[in-house]
């Protein structure tokens, strides 16, 4: 394997890497934090639901839904500029 | 038609997909409306029962066996030329169980805010399978899981650890399945429970036989088809006659509101006296009341377990393996999730519409708070009573039906909601075939994944490499036959419920194999002697803390009952692992070359088309 393609692998592997912590992360918020908080949130209303209420019957769902095209949109976009595209 | 295109195998019957699916569908539509136009001349609810079984399993059996194949990667991975939208659909319905689709709703009815993190846990899951595994897996090009631990760690030890646990926890759910198909079958047909049970292991191996993973993959996306129907049509047409709105998503807060008011007004008491039968109960938990605190911990504890199990378990990673690209499998995953989603975010609306309907007197389907003669004397409160799921007493004698004196098993909420919005039989035939669909895809891609774990890495790779494919298929499919026949056998023993041992196969799958399986990827230090250790360490300290716990032996540590014993499970593996990695040598260079490569989503598959 070329050096250049070494390199270009390995800012590929970084990029990739910092995009799944940043999903991950938000992904941690949706599934631990807001459950937790439920009763907290539920002082707020949205729609007409509680809001702690609303993001476990699906908010937090709708989200996880947006969360995998996202990182789906940002991963197919690195693998495009590091010429990993199929 | 479909005969011709499915035997090619090639171009035309994928590019028809569309087609083919479009027809099935609408054909499945008119066979809805036929049974509604019998209903309405005449037909009993027995008779419209049978029909809609028989049909929909002679639909799947059908594709089952126009998918029959004698090319091993056909029968492992369908060839890998499943489109990312029929993959997803096919996952969805090797996702949703008998579970989700009969017990889902009816465990939030009663279960309230810490039921609900098996719906966070069962959807937050594929974030992790899509960040975490999926594209990674497809690279290696594996048949199995255990394919790629034993490719990536090396030898055959570690390989067969993940077949045990693969094993173990595949089978811990399917005997669940297979029971739950055994109770609709039953219903349904009239027939013993211990007679359903085999009644549904035929339409199961009919299916995934004789075309292993292609056929599965073309029932499934059938299957989904139905069950998705099935769940959406009855709550759309409940919250149409009752006045909940066109689509009852987005407006039911005010009646979740509601319901809080009257659970005041009524009291959320114990049950008043003895229940007549076993299995019911009354209700007792709020709607929605999260405490904080402990239940809070409990809440995520099992929405953890939950989702590193999803991302686990075996059935569902295998399904990504049958994607033609790794940017497809991501791009199925997210498909997956969102015809997951369809069904869980509908079941809470359901729950809560048909919570308010019985509890709220200002309805005219309510039955709280009624004259208890009146009630005792409704046609599907008798039904239900006939056959022991669900009971109406009069302990305090007052003559009105109280919270506390009705008492019904969670698992009949979906299935009793049509009689109790007064919606014609049809909907309950409708409901029936789709609790069938449901119950019988994942027994089959379960199934499939154990039988393909013995018989490719068990068989072929450890025990006879020189295996050609034809004793290599015969071995996947007598597997199939011997391990379906004795977790019907299981099933027909009656050991567990559903919920529980749904819960343990998650807890099972991720104590032993997520982290051996992630860090494969993500850690390149990450050896063979690290690996085992992880998936003996975790399996082990999992399964111990679930006997010390179930068993009364021990009192839970910080609440982790035995539904969530993964939490300890996990640790327990992780550090197992990473000290012992650290302890011993580096993986070679060939090894680390090779998760560089895993890494990169262009060029080969790690492993040959067959292999």
């Amino acid at each position: 394997m070329q050096p250049e393609q070494t390199q270009s692998r390995q800012i590929h592997w970084q990029k990739t890497r910092f995009l799944t912590f940043v999903i991950l992360l938000v992904w941690f918020v949706f599934s631990c934090i807001v459950p937790w908080f439920a009763d907290d949130l539920n002082a707020y209303s949205f729609l007409g639901f509680q809001l702690g209420y609303y993001f476990l019957v699906q908010g937090s769902l709708a989200i996880f839904v947006a969360l995998i095209v996202l990182h789906n949109i940002g991963q197919n976009g690195i693998d495009d500029q590091h010429g990993s595209g199929q | 038609m479909q005969n011709r295109e499915l035997k090619t195998s090639g171009k035309s019957f994928i590019d028809n997909l569309g087609k083919i699916y479009g027809i099935y569908t609408v054909g499945f539509l008119c066979f809805f409306l036929l049974m509604a136009t019998f209903e309405q001349m005449g037909a009993g609810p027995q008779f419209i029962g049978i029909m809609f079984l028989l049909f929909t399993i002679f639909i799947y059996a059908a594709i089952g066996w126009l998918s029959r194949t004698t090319h091993v990667d056909a029968y492992y991975v369908a060839g890998r030329e499943v489109p990312p939208l029929y993959n997803g659909m096919a996952t969805a319905a090797d996702w949703m169980s008998g579970a989700s689709f009969v017990a889902l709703a009816g465990g939030i009815y009663f279960g309230g805010y810490p039921y609900l993190g098996f719906v966070i846990g069962w959807t937050g899951g594929y974030v992790l399978v899509n960040a975490l595994l999926a594209p990674y897996l497809r690279k290696v090009g594996c048949y199995t899981v255990p394919d790629f631990i034993g490719t990536r760690y090396g030898g055959n030890l570690a390989r067969f650890f993940a077949v045990v646990i693969l094993v173990v926890a595949s089978f811990t759910y399917v005997t669940a399945q297979i029971n739950a198909t055994g109770t609709i079958a039953s219903r349904a047909l009239g027939i013993p429970f211990g007679v359903g049970v085999w009644f549904g292991l035929l339409g199961i191996l009919l299916c995934s036989m004789l075309g292993g993973m292609r056929g599965v993959t073309w029932t499934q996306v059938a299957q989904y088809i139905v069950l998705i129907i099935a769940y959406l049509v009855p709550v759309i047409w409940m919250s149409n006659v009752q006045g909940f709105g066109i689509i009852p998503h987005f407006g039911y807060g005010e009646a979740a509101s509601r319901i809080a008011d009257l659970e005041v007004q009524y009291g959320l008491l114990p049950a008043a006296g003895e229940a007549p039968v076993g299995g019911v109960r009354v209700l007792t938990t709020p709607h929605f009341d999260p405490q904080g605190g402990e239940s809070a911990w409990k809440f995520v504890t099992l929405a953890i377990c939950m989702m590193a199990g999803t991302a686990s378990l075996p059935h569902i990673l295998m399904r990504y393996f049958t994607t033609p690209s790794v940017r497809s499998a991501r791009l199925s995953v997210g498909y997956s999730l969102f015809f997951i989603f369809l069904l869980y975010f509908t079941a809470p609306a359901l729950a809560t519409l048909t919570k308010l309907q019985l509890l709220d007197p200002s309805l005219p389907t309510a039955l709280i708070g009624q004259s208890f003669d009146k009630v005792a004397n409704l046609e599907w409160v008798q039904n239900w009573t006939n056959v022991g799921m669900l009971a109406v007493v009069d302990h305090n004698g007052d003559g009105i039906l109280q919270l506390n004196e009705f008492f019904m098993r969670p698992d009949i909420v979906v299935l009793a909601t049509p009689e109790i919005a007064g919606l014609p039989y049809v909907i309950s035939g409708l409901v029936a075939a789709g609790g069938m669909a449901a119950a019988m895809s994942t027994a089959d891609g379960l199934l499939l994944a154990i039988a393909n774990a013995l018989s490719h890495d068990l068989y072929y790779k450890i025990i006879d490499p020189k295996a050609d494919t034809k004793v290599r298929l015969a071995v996947a499919r007598v597997l199939l036959i011997v391990i379906g026949a004795a977790a019907a056998f299981i099933a027909s023993l009656k050991l567990t419920g559903i919920l529980g041992a749904v819960a343990w196969a998650f807890c099972f799958a991720c104590s032993g194999l997520f982290f051996p399986l992630v860090l494969g990827i993500w850690w390149k230090r990450a050896n063979r002697a690290g690996a085992i250790a992880g998936m003996i360490a975790g399996f082990v300290a999992g399964s111990w803390y679930l006997y010390m716990v179930y068993t009364g032996t021990m009192q839970p540590w910080f609440g982790i009952d035995h539904l969530r014993f993964g939490i300890i499970g996990m640790p327990v593996s992780l550090v197992a692992m990473v000290v012992v990695s650290l302890a011993t040598k580096a993986p070679d260079a060939e090894t680390q070359a090779m998760v560089d490569e895993i890494r990169d989503p262009t060029g080969q598959t790690i492993l040959g088309q067959t292999h």
